[in-house]
């Protein structure tokens, strides 16, 4: 249940954000969930429905995408989506793979008023 | 009004925990992240490397738990230095905690500083904590399909622990999956099968270890 001290960093960049362009209300935020990341959207929006609840961004929407997995062969350059978890180049067979999405965690994009 | 925002919601954590790696770069301290699912066997392990090593290294430990101080007892027990936290809920370690610690320890007296995590097989994944490397342990109690269900953690860590091999008669667990499991998920994973009840197989764990920590240009004693 890590997702309590997720939504928790979700809401102080919000709050610092909101500051920054004026806004007064949240309407939603848009956020990337890399398919590697342990997080259960479910209760990332449990929580932060709980701790936003009587405070000024109460009932803002939270929109969740999953990223797939994507890597980059370092051998023979061909990107491709990791399927299965399985770290491997399916043109090549290499083993040397960076991961270029999937992985993070964040904020993309806020609609405020 | 649309904003577009991009950033990592974890940046906060990240930032301390890169806070934390630059002071234990300047003191010559290495520090790896010990992760694994409750009652695998970390403090067990832990034990068995500080008595294995302390003729070469000098090695200090933080422990954490949801709750009780009994890992940290354990550790003390065998003459160093170790803090437990207690996360009162939390279902991991973060930068912060690991940043309040540093205050109980001398940093100039040790070379290797080992962060045991909250037993759990998901959370500790996520957060940095300023480690150089993470270390995770699987028992093979807990059966061969634990790879593909927690992908994060064998993705991240640089070294798998296969405990309680002595268990193998009794249980139906094939070691050989574990590995290639784990080894689609993370390549260049090193792994070692070990036995903290036994012995067995920590020799190979130590070297590794040592090697790890003089090859960041620690001066270690004995040899």
């Amino acid at each position: 249940m890590h997702e309590m001290s997720i939504a928790q960093s979700l809401i102080d960049i919000l709050r610092e954000e909101m500051a920054k362009h004026n806004a007064g209300t949240l309407r939603s935020v848009r956020l990337h969930i890399g398919q590697l990341s342990a997080i259960v959207p479910d209760s990332l929006s449990f929580c932060f429905e709980v701790m936003t609840s009587g405070t000024e961004l109460e009932g803002a929407g939270l929109i969740m995408e999953t990223i797939p997995l994507k890597g980059t062969c370092r051998d023979c350059k061909q990107t491709f989506e990791i399927q299965d978890y399985t770290f491997e180049c399916p043109e090549c067979a290499s083993t040397e793979i960076d991961t270029i999405a999937g992985q993070d965690l964040s904020i993309v994009e806020m609609e405020v008023d | 009004m649309k904003i577009s925002v991009v950033k990592n919601i974890l940046e906060a954590n990240d930032r301390i925990a890169q806070e934390n790696r630059a002071i234990f770069d300047k003191k010559g301290l290495v520090v790896f992240n010990l992760m694994s699912s409750p009652g695998a066997g970390k403090t067990s392990l832990l034990e068995k490397t500080i008595d294995g090593l302390k003729d070469h290294l000098r090695m200090g430990v933080i422990e954490g738990d949801i709750q009780s101080s009994q890992d940290a007892e354990r550790i003390a027990r065998r003459g160093i230095p170790v803090v437990q936290i207690n996360t009162g809920g939390a279902c991991h370690l973060d930068g912060n905690m690991i940043r309040d610690t540093f205050e109980d320890f001398n940093f100039d007296d040790l070379d290797l500083l080992v962060v045991e995590n909250v037993g759990n097989l998901v959370c500790p994944a996520e957060f940095q904590v300023g480690e150089d490397f993470k270390v995770m342990i699987l028992s093979v109690t807990e059966g061969a399909d634990k790879p593909s269900k927690y992908p994060l953690m064998f993705h991240e860590s640089k070294v798998l622990l296969i405990n309680k091999i002595d268990l193998l008669p009794y249980v139906d667990c094939d070691i050989q999956t574990i590995k290639k499991e784990a080894l689609k998920i993370n390549p260049h994973l090193t792994m070692f099968e070990i036995s903290c009840k036994t012995g067995e197989g920590l020799d190979a764990w130590y070297s590794w270890l040592k090697e790890a920590v003089r090859s960041r240009g620690v001066d270690l004693k004995g040899k």
